[in-house]
């Protein structure tokens, strides 16, 4: 039996010795350098045929119809144009659009997530082309307000973020701000807070009628992140989170302020005012508890709205706190902006596409079709609804107040730290100060490490 | 096989011919599947763990770097910890019931066998990710378990489940335990059935009790199906990663995560991939030394 075996042994020993030799080491595709940008040009219609690639991730019932009705638009304007739609969820763009952008193949214009793990690397490594001629060329800086434009800008090395080139052109907006139900609120004879001190004496008032003022589910970490990020806002100015949000050097976590911030959210916690075992809670259930009038409050994105509007019809409403200066200022950001790849063969089409479906019209499309839009949000509104409030507050946000980046945009493992270090917070197992020391060892880490 | 003495000669030759290449043609379809999704993946997640890479661009050859880092790495530690707690709620607890439970439905004349049978395996049969899913629901703040706690006068230990620092892991655990007793029971169930009673009327004979009878008679017996049972799960303890990815997430805090979790994480999270494949190297040398530990006491006589 033995020679049998030893055979097949080392048949297999060897099969896998000369696989693993053959294999070469991992990831040995270099970056390619942008072209230098000769003369552009805004007039596509002498072009002679030409075929656009276009990634997307508009694949959800109304972010899918404004992409096909913009489109088709586009094509009836520029006849000569051919756009070629490839269209994946938010997860399968992420994992696909690394490889693609590599390839010799890659498509023309594609919707790069704005992070550092995603948009800042594709910079470094040169695969996206700037698009400041273009801005200028097409006015794109008078129609973004600059809270919106800094979420799509990089240095060329991509070490700064939010400052330098203009890489990308959102189409939607997203904002965080408070959800409460409107019959509760009454009940408890409150109008809708003005501002932060306005809000805390509603949550006092609630909780003394016994209601659970404010709903929180945290069993998935990243929850709590919108529930920190506009009350950070009130405490801490709006320049110093952007720099912290964004992993730019030269700010601090442990400051008092942003110790101010932490301890008042554990003292909503020590004053009873979240429902019991946040942390054990799930996300969905947290607003479905609202829908089901299980409490007053509830901090979340816009992108609840839909949901709940279905769930609660009119008594539904949304607002953010000012803060004492009288401006608001919150969380929010933009939808995945629109950026023309390195390999685009003709980048004066792609630019006048992304300044189509990014146009003043366009926005009326993207606001018929149900979506938020990143501009003219106030003055395209619905007439009534919780989606008014949702239009309404972004715009003031954007025109007048602040709006703060999403938290985790900082560093490559920022959200994972503040999701733990906000689980612990909430649990009391860390105090205030302790929590701004592990935010800020993660993010002096990477900034020191970027140089 | 064999057609007699007459042609040695011929009969010699053919079985020469028989264990030249044909055995291995047989082999081949399987072994090229084997070798293809699972010794050459093994093969390149080794030659990565010996290199700096982000996923995405250029790599760089670290040596045995990566190895020394995940010595000091505090949250690993911690994860490998975890894990070995799972294997208690995986491994140990389901023997233990499992022993008890094989052991009173073969010995005793219940009726409908086949239906307890079937019952105590079902959950072996349901995708982990659908258990999951359930089980966070029965564990909600406002769900079943908590509930019932209520309902009975124990309101007082009702709490969130997956989201308390101290009960979250054996909550994730006795999930696994729920899975596993099933298989292990069933396994045991199979071994016990071939004591022929007489050896237990024997017994009953000299004067042992039913406690005698289990530790003198069945607990030999099926000594086979309980290192088979726990090689089984011990090695589902160990890379847990659909039920804590699904439950928990790792939370709260990091009171929950495992090693399978904290590849993912570091892979594809992270884009560490050079330290998540050494995670996964050591995480599949620790599972065969448990398990070779296992089998060598299984099988000593």
């Amino acid at each position: 039996m033995k020679s049998h075996i030893r055979p097949s042994a080392a048949a297999l020993g060897g099969v896998a010795l000369i696989l693993a030799l053959a294999g070469c080491a991992p990831g040995n595709g270099a970056a390619e350098n942008p072209e230098s940008s000769g003369e552009i040009s805004t007039d596509i219609s002498d072009v002679g045929d030409v075929t656009l690639t276009v990634w997307d991730q508009e694949v959800r019932g109304g972010q899918n119809e404004q992409m096909e009705q913009l489109n088709a638009a586009f094509m009836e304007k520029y006849p000569n144009v051919t756009i070629e739609r490839n269209s994946q969820s938010f997860d399968d763009l992420a994992t696909t659009l690394r490889l693609a952008l590599t390839d010799a193949d890659a498509p023309d214009v594609v919707q790069a997530n704005n992070g550092r793990n995603t948009m800042g690397q594709f910079v470094a490594g040169g695969q996206l082309r700037p698009l400041d001629d273009y801005a200028d060329a097409y006015g794109w800086f008078d129609r973004y307000s600059p809270s919106v434009v800094q979420y799509s800008t990089y240095s060329d090395d991509a070490k700064v973020f939010g400052d330098g080139n203009l890489y990308g052109l959102p189409q939607v907006g997203e904002v965080v701000g408070v959800f409460y139900s409107k019959s509760k609120l009454a009940g408890l004879g409150l109008e809708v807070p003005a501002d932060w001190s306005a809000f805390d004496e509603a949550l006092a008032a609630a909780a003394g009628a016994g209601e659970t003022p404010l709903l929180l589910g945290n069993i998935e970490k990243w929850p709590a992140l919108h529930v920190f990020g506009p009350l950070q806002g009130d405490h801490v100015d709006a320049d110093v989170i952007t720099d912290l949000g964004l992993g730019n050097s030269g700010q601090s976590w442990t400051t008092p302020e942003n110790v101010a911030a932490a301890t008042s959210l554990r003292d909503w916690v020590d004053a009873g005012y979240f429902n019991d075992g946040v942390n054990g809670t799930d996300y969905d259930a947290a607003w479905q508890a609202l829908a089901s009038g299980d409490g007053v409050f509830l901090i979340g994105g816009s992108w609840l709205a839909a949901d709940l509007d279905d769930a609660m019809g009119d008594d539904v409403g949304f607002f953010v706190p000012n803060r004492a200066d009288g401006t608001p200022a919150t969380t929010g950001g933009t939808g995945l902006p629109f950026t023309i790849t390195s390999a685009a063969d003709n980048t004066d089409v792609a630019a006048a596409y992304i300044d189509f479906i990014t146009s003043d019209e366009a926005m009326e499309v993207l606001a018929e079709t149900g979506n938020l839009p990143v501009n003219r949000a106030s003055e395209l509104a619905p007439s009534s609804g919780v989606m008014a409030d949702v239009f309404t507050v972004f715009g003031e946000v954007t025109a007048n107040g602040s709006l703060l980046p999403y938290l985790d945009y900082a560093t490559p493992t920022f959200a994972d730290t503040m999701g733990q270090s906000l689980q612990d917070l909430l649990a009391g197992q860390v105090t205030p100060a302790e929590f701004t020391e592990a935010l800020e060892a993660d993010y002096a880490e990477f900034v020191a490490a970027n140089g | 096989m064999d057609d007699g003495t007459s042609t040695v000669g011929r009969s010699a030759s053919r079985r020469s011919a028989r264990s030249g290449w044909v055995p291995y043609a047989y082999l081949a379809p399987a072994l090229l599947l084997y070798g293809g999704f699972l010794l050459f993946p093994l093969g390149r997640a080794a030659q990565y763990s010996l290199f700096d890479w982000d996923g995405l661009g250029e790599s760089t050859f670290v040596g045995l770097d990566n190895y020394v880092a995940i010595l000091y790495d505090e949250r690993l530690r911690e994860a490998f910890w975890h894990a070995l707690v799972l294997v208690f709620f995986y491994a140990v607890l389901p023997l233990a019931i499992g022993l008890l439970l094989a052991a009173l439905l073969t010995r005793s004349q219940v009726r409908g066998l086949g239906f307890f049978r079937s019952v105590i395996f079902l959950p072996q049969v349901i995708a982990m990710v659908v258990v999951a899913v359930t089980w966070r629901q029965i564990y909600a703040p406002d769900g079943p378990l908590n509930a019932f706690l209520r309902l009975i006068g124990l309101g007082a230990l009702t709490r969130p489940w997956l989201g308390d620092y101290t009960f979250t892991l054996p909550a994730v655990g006795l999930i696994g335990t729920w899975v596993c007793t099933g298989l292990v029971t069933v396994l045991l169930m199979a071994g016990m059935s071939r004591v022929p009673r007489e050896l237990y009327e024997a017994a009953r004979l000299d004067g042992s009790g039913p406690v005698r009878e289990f530790f003198a008679i069945t607990l030999p017996t099926v000594r086979g199906e309980i290192t088979v049972a726990l090689t089984l799960t011990i090695v589902a303890a160990l890379k847990t990663f659909d039920l804590v990815y699904v439950t928990t997430s790792g939370g709260p805090g990091t009171s929950t995560t495992v090693p399978s979790f904290e590849i993912y994480r570091r892979a594809f999270q992270l884009g560490d991939v050079g330290v998540a494949t050494t995670v996964g190297i050591v995480l599949t040398v620790v599972v065969f030394a448990i398990n070779g530990v296992v089998n060598m006491v299984g099988d000593r006589k």
